[in-house]
C-alpha cells in the first residue's frame, strides 16, 4: 500500500512541483479554531500538514513557536486531546498526510506503545520528535517503524559527511532540511546552501528532501520547494495566529480566514517555482 | 593491573550516557555532532598528564585547592551530637564549588580550539566562575539568566559584567534556572559551530553528567583524604544540598563502594512538598526527558513542566543529575528535602556559630544535619559540603530576617 506522505510527493512531483507543508500547534489558540485552521490548511491545498504537540520547553523553537505551545497548553491542549484533534482531522480528510511533530516527554508519559496505538488508530501517518537523535532510536524509532508510522529525521547544516548516514539510516517518509542552524522561526537560508544541502542530502538517501526553519514568505517557499521537494512554513503561520486572537486568547473569525489567505498565496507560490 | 569491579558504583554511566534508565542523548540533531565531539575530546583529555597538570596548576594556584575540611566545634557542641566537618569549598576563588567544573571545561573548549562561551545560572555562581574563566583564559562569555534570578542575585550579575561578560536576562517560563538553561540551548543551536557551552551541573546531554561529576570530584577526593588524616578514618555520614546536583556528585562520588558512609542529598523543599512549590525532584517528581536527558523531573501527567520553587535560586530547579537518578533507583543515596524557612534558620545558625556565611543553598544541606546529627554517637563523623558563600544571598535574606524578627 502507497502511504499518504508518497502519494503526495509523487502528487506533486507530477505537477512538476515541491509540496508544501504547513506548520502549527495543536489547540492553538483554542481547539475549536484549531481544528478550523487544520480544515483550512486542506482547503488552501497543503500537501502535508505538521501538527505540534505542544510542550512546556520546546528547546529548538524560537519565541513564536514557544508562545504557540503556550497559549494552547493554557487553553487545556493535552497529547490525548492532541490525538483527538488529528483523529477528527483524519475523518474529514481523508488523504492529507498528518504528521506529529513535537519533543519527546510528553510522549513517553503517555506511554510509548500506548502512544503509538493511538496515533496509528487516528490516522497519523509520520512523527517528527526534534530531541531524539539515532543514538536513542530504541526509545521510539524503532517502535513507531513496528508500528507503521514514519520516522522523520532533522538533518542540518551541522549533519557533516560521517553524520549523515547515521542520521539518515533509520530515517523514513521524508527528510526534513533545517536550512539554517538554529532555532525555528529566526532568519532564512540561501539558495546555494539549500541546493548544495539537497544534493549532499540526496546522495545518501532515495527519500524525498524538504527544507523548513526560517522560510516566511510565498517567494521563499517557491524557492526552497523548487531546490529541493518541498518547503514547510511555521513561525510566519502561528504568528498570524498570535496577531489575531482575541482579548479572551481565543481565535477569531479573522484567524482562519488570514490563515487561510497567507497559505494560499504560499501554495501559489510553490506552484508557480516549478522546477 | 587494571581491576574492573563490577561491582562498584562508581564506573558509571554506560557508552551511550546511561545511569540505568537515566542519561542519555536526547538533543536536537544540530547539537549532536559537537556533542560527540566533545566527548571525543574529553575522553583524549582524560589520559594526557599535560591538561590533568595544568588543571591541577590552576585548582592549586588559582582556586586555592585543596580547600580546608575544617572540623565545626561550635556547631557539634550545639547540636550535642556526632562531629561536624564542614568541607569548605565556599573559599575557592568566586565563592563556590563551580570553578572546579568550569576550569575544566575552559581548558578542553580550550583543547578544541573554541574561544566562545556559553553558560547558564541560576544563582549566578555558575556564572561568575564561567565569566571568570573567560577573563582568564581570553574567551568571550556569554550568560544566560532567568530575569528573576538576575533580580535576587544581583551582585553576581555586577560581578558578571565586570568580568567582562554577556549577561542575557530570560523572561520566558518563570524566569528561573530551567529557562535559563533552555535559553542557553537555543542559543547553543544557533551558535553550534563557533560556541562551546559550559554546563554548570551535572545535567545535559552525555558526556556533560559524567564531566561535571568528574571535575567536581576534586572535593570527595580531597574530604576522603582530609578525614583520613584527621581522624584515621572515613566518615559515617556525608551531605550535600541538590540543585542539579554537581557538588553533591563532587563529594559523593569517591565514597559510593563505602558501604559504610551513610549518604544524604538534600533537595530544597520550598514552601513544603505538600504545598506543590519545591524543587524536589526525586521526592515529589517522577522520571521524564528534559535538557538532553532522563532523570526525574517536575512535571504534570501530560509530560509538562511544573515550574519549581525555592528560595535558593541555585536550588531552583525542576530536574536532578541522571547519576542521582540512579542512585535514588539503587537507593544508595537517601534523598531528603529542607524547606525555605528551615533554610533560613540553619544561614543564620551557621553565620552566629561559626563566622561563616553559608549560601542558602548549602544551608538546606546545614539544616537536614541540625535533624540528624544530635541523635548520633559522639564519636561519630558527618562532613557536610559547604559548597558556597551566601555574600550573594544577603540582599534576598536579610528583608526575610527582618520581616521575620529575626535581625
Ligand atoms: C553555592 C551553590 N550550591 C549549590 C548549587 C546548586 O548546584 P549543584 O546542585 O549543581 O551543586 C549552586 C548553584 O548555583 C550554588 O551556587
Amino acid at each position: 500500500m502507497t502511504s499518504r506522505i508518497n502519494t503526495a510527493f509523487a502528487n506533486a512531483r507530477s505537477e512538476g512541483r515541491g509540496i508544501l507543508g504547513v506548520f502549527v500547534t495543536a489547540g492553538d489558540p483554542d481547539r475549536q479554531t484549531s481544528e478550523a485552521i487544520l480544515d483550512a490548511l486542506v482547503d488552501s491545498k497543503v500537501d502535508i500538514v505538521e501538527l505540534g504537540m505542544p510542550f512546556s520547553d520546546p528547546m529548538a523553537d524560537g519565541p513564536a513557536i514557544q508562545a504557540a505551545s503556550l497559549r494552547a497548553l493554557k487553553n487545556g491542549m493535552t497529547l490525548a486531546g492532541t490525538l483527538e484533534l488529528a483523529r477528527g482531522f483524519r475523518q474529514r480528510h481523508p488523504d492529507t498526510p498528518l504528521v506529529l511533530m513535537g519533543y519527546y516527554n510528553p510522549i513517553y508519559i503517555y506511554g510509548v506503545d500506548r502512544f503509538l496505538a493511538d496515533a496509528s488508530d487516528a490516522g497519523v501517518d509520520g512523527l517528527i520528535i526534534v530531541d531524539l537523535p539515532p543514538e536513542e532510536d530504541d526509545e521510539l524509532c524503532e517502535p513507531a517503524a513496528e508500528a507503521g508510522l514514519d520516522f522523520i529525521r532533522l538533518v542540518t547544516p551541522t549533519s557533516n559527511e560521517k553524520r549523515l548516514p547515521v542520521v539518515l539510516g533509520s530515517a523514513s517518509g521524508f527528510v526534513y532540511y533545517v536550512a539554517i542552524t538554529g532555532i525555528t522561526g529566526t532568519r532564512s537560508a540561501a539558495a546555494d546552501t539549500i541546493s548544495a544541502a539537497y544534493k549532499r542530502i540526496s546522495a545518501v538517501t532515495d527519500l524525498p528532501v524538504v527544507t523548513g526553519f526560517g522560510i516566511r514568505t510565498p517567494g521563499q517557499a517557491g524557492e526552497a520547494a523548487s531546490l529541493s521537494d518541498g518547503a514547510i512554513v511555521g513561525s510566519a503561520v502561528v504568528e498570524i495566529i498570535a496577531d489575531t486572537i482575541g482579548a479572551d486568547g481565543n481565535g477569531t473569525p479573522e484567524t482562519v480566514s488570514k490563515i487561510a489567505a497567507f497559505v494560499g498565496d504560499l501554495a501559489d507560490g510553490v506552484a508557480a517555482a516549478k522546477g | 593491573m587494571t581491576d574492573v569491579n563490577l561491582n562498584s558504583l562508581r564506573n558509571q554511566p554506560d557508552e551511550r550516557g546511561r545511569f540505568g534508565m537515566h542519561g542519555g542523548r536526547f538533543v536536537a540533531e544540530t547539537l549532536m555532532p559537537l556533542i560527540l565531539q566533545v566527548e571525543s575530546s574529553y575522553r583524549a583529555a582524560t589520559t594526557d598528564a599535560d591538561f590533568a597538570r595544568e588543571l591541577a596548576y590552576y585548582q592549586t594556584h588559582y582556586v586555592g585547592r585543596p580547600s580546608p575540611l575544617y572540623f565545626a566545634e561550635r556547631l557539634t557542641a550545639h547540636y550535642g551530637g556526632a562531629k561536624l566537618y564542614l568541607k569548605r569549598d565556599e573559599l575557592n576563588h568566586t565563592g563556590a564549588h563551580k570553578i572546579n567544573n568550569v576550569l575544566g571545561q575552559a581548558l578542553l573548549a580550550k583543547r578544541m580550539g573554541k574561544t566562545k562561551i556559553i553558560a547558564e545560572t541560576g544563582a549566578g555562581q555558575h556564572g561568575v566562575a564561567t565569566a571568570t574563566a573567560c577573563a582568564l583564559f581570553d574567551m568571550e562569555c556569554e550568560v544566560f539568566m532567568g530575569e528573576e534570578d538576575v533580580r535576587r542575585q544581583k551582585p553576581n550579575v555586577d560581578r558578571m559584567r565586570l568580568l567582562g561578560a554577556k549577561v542575557h536576562p530570560v523572561t520566558s517560563g518563570t524566569g528561573t534556572l530551567k529557562d535559563a538553561m533552555n535559553e542557553a540551548l537555543r542559543y547553543w543551536v544557533a551558535n553550534a559551530e563557533t560556541h562551546f557551552y559550559i554546563i554548570g551541573t551535572v545535567a545535559g546531554p552525555h558526556p556533560y553528567p559524567q564531566m561535571v561529576r568528574d571535575f567536581q570530584s576534586v572535593i570527595g577526593k580531597e574530604a576522603r583524604q582530609q578525614i583520613m588524616d584527621a581522624e584515621g578514618r572515613l566518615p559515617d555520614t556525608i551531605v550535600a544540598c541538590i540543585g542539579g546536583g554537581s557538588n553533591a556528585m563532587g563529594l559523593f562520588h569517591p565514597f559510593l563502594d563505602d558501604e559504610d558512609v551513610t549518604i544524604y542529598g538534600v533537595e530544597a523543599a520550598g514552601k513544603g512538598i505538600p504545598s506543590g512549590l519545591h524543587a524536589a525532584s526525586l521526592t515529589g517528581g517522577t522520571p521524564g526527558v528534559l535538557h538532553g536527558n532522563r532523570t526525574y523531573l517536575l512535571q504534570d501527567d501530560d509530560g509538562q513542566i511544573i515550574d519549581a520553587h525555592s528560595i535558593s535560586a541555585g536550588l531552583d530547579y525542576p530536574g536532578i543529575g541522571p547519576e542521582h537518578s540512579w542512585l535514588h533507583d539503587m537507593k544508595r543515596v537517601n534523598y531528603v528535602s529542607a524547606t525555605d524557612e528551615e533554610a533560613l534558620d540553619a544561614f543564620q545558625l551557621c553565620s552566629r556559630l561559626e563566622g561563616i556565611i553559608p549560601a542558602l543553598e548549602p544551608s538546606h544541606a546545614l539544616s537536614f544535619v541540625g535533624t540528624i546529627i544530635g541523635d548520633m554517637d559522639k564519636d561519630e563523623i558527618v562532613i557536610l559540603n559547604m559548597c558556597g558563600r551566601g555574600d550573594k544571598d544577603l540582599g534576598a535574606v536579610l528583608p526575610m530576617l527582618e520581616e521575620r524578627g529575626k535581625l
